[in-house]
């Protein structure tokens, strides 16, 4: 293969993001996390903005997110990174100022703070890995766990009586007047990806046209905590998770706006 | 259109995402072969076959996969 003529820098058409370094990332082969890492960080070299953004990273598996893009990252208290990003947009206007979210960090700890931070209308982007289960501390049951789904917590399967329902985050945000763009999306396939992309740029775009709050919920696998090889795991996704969160807009108020 | 992919081995955890997204088909886990933290890395086996589309590259979630293209006559 060195020999390859075709391999030469002219003929390169996808690489590594530059802001990307080289650091071995910690998580799990076929984690969605290292997915959306690459879109982040395609999408802010691609809006030129590597000197102005800045990172909050949260508690759970990206909580060492901040290791793998070389960009201005704050490390922020369990659940708390919504009202940190609040903080440092308000101090800093010209910032992009994301938050990267998982779901036991967002969805059940600091749902306080995410709720009110996008309420208040707050000029951030919040990027929600959803994969229904708490990754980083063994596979125990998150908020946004599935009907019937097991995990180590509910070995029998989530039941409504003993455990209630599962939390759609993004239809309660789509619901508040503060945010201006509610989207859920998916890293399962090329397509998926490209719209994944698209809408973490808006959500960007956003931010630094101060709109008002963005979420974008990325429905993810985890292939280590529901016991499936990343295959299986897209698949599961795919049959199961889609159905219960819907990919697609739950708001969009930029187009009225322009 | 040729293609050509090169696979970063030691950062690739042989998560056969890649393998799946290849519409070709042409990638493959190396056999009995792994890198230095024992992940068998991904390779191409049916060399010349490739067209360069980057679906491998863009599922990748570690960034391993380089993919160039050039137009052939």
């Amino acid at each position: 293969m060195e020999n390859n003529p075709i391999i030469s820098p002219e003929n390169v058409v996808y690489q590594k993001p530059t802001l990307m370094n080289d650091n071995h990332m910690h998580y799990c082969p076929g984690c969605s996390h290292g997915v959306v890492h690459k879109l982040v960080a395609e999408v802010i070299e691609e809006m030129g903005l590597t000197d102005k953004a800045v990172g909050i990273s949260p508690v759970g598996c990206a909580v060492f997110a901040y290791n793998y893009i070389d960009i201005d990252w704050q490390e922020a208290a369990h659940g708390r990174a919504p009202a940190l990003a609040s903080a440092i947009k308000r101090l800093w206007p010209d910032r992009l100022v994301f938050t990267y979210q998982g779901d036991g960090d967002l969805a059940c700890i600091g749902t306080a703070e995410s709720i009110h931070a996008l309420n208040r209308g707050e000029n951030i982007a919040i990027i929600f890995i959803n994969n229904a289960i708490y990754g980083m501390t063994g596979g125990q049951m998150a908020p946004t766990t599935l009907m019937g789904m097991k995990t180590a917590t509910c070995p029998y399967g989530r039941q409504a009586d003993l455990h209630g329902f599962p939390l759609k985050f993004a239809d309660i945000a789509a619901q508040l007047e503060g945010t201006c763009y509610v989207t859920r999306q998916s890293v399962h396939t090329v397509a998926a990806i490209r719209r994944a992309k698209k809408a973490i740029r808006q959500a960007f775009d956003n931010c630094m046209n101060h709109r008002g709050a963005s979420l974008v919920e990325i429905v993810s696998t985890c292939s280590s905590g529901w016991k499936m090889t990343p295959e299986q795991a897209n698949k599961w996704m795919e049959e199961n998770m889609h159905p219960f969160y819907p990919l697609g807009d739950l708001k969009n108020t930029i187009d009225k706006q322009a | 259109m040729k293609g050509a992919i090169v696979v970063n081995t030691e950062r690739c955890k042989g998560c056969r995402l890649c393998v799946v997204a290849c519409p070709l088909g042409i990638l493959e886990l190396a056999d009995k072969m792994v890198n230095r933290r024992g992940y068998r890395y991904v390779e191409q086996v049916k060399p010349d076959a490739c067209t360069g589309c980057t679906s491998c590259a863009i599922v990748c979630p570690d960034a391993c996969i380089t993919v160039y293209r050039k137009k052939v006559d």
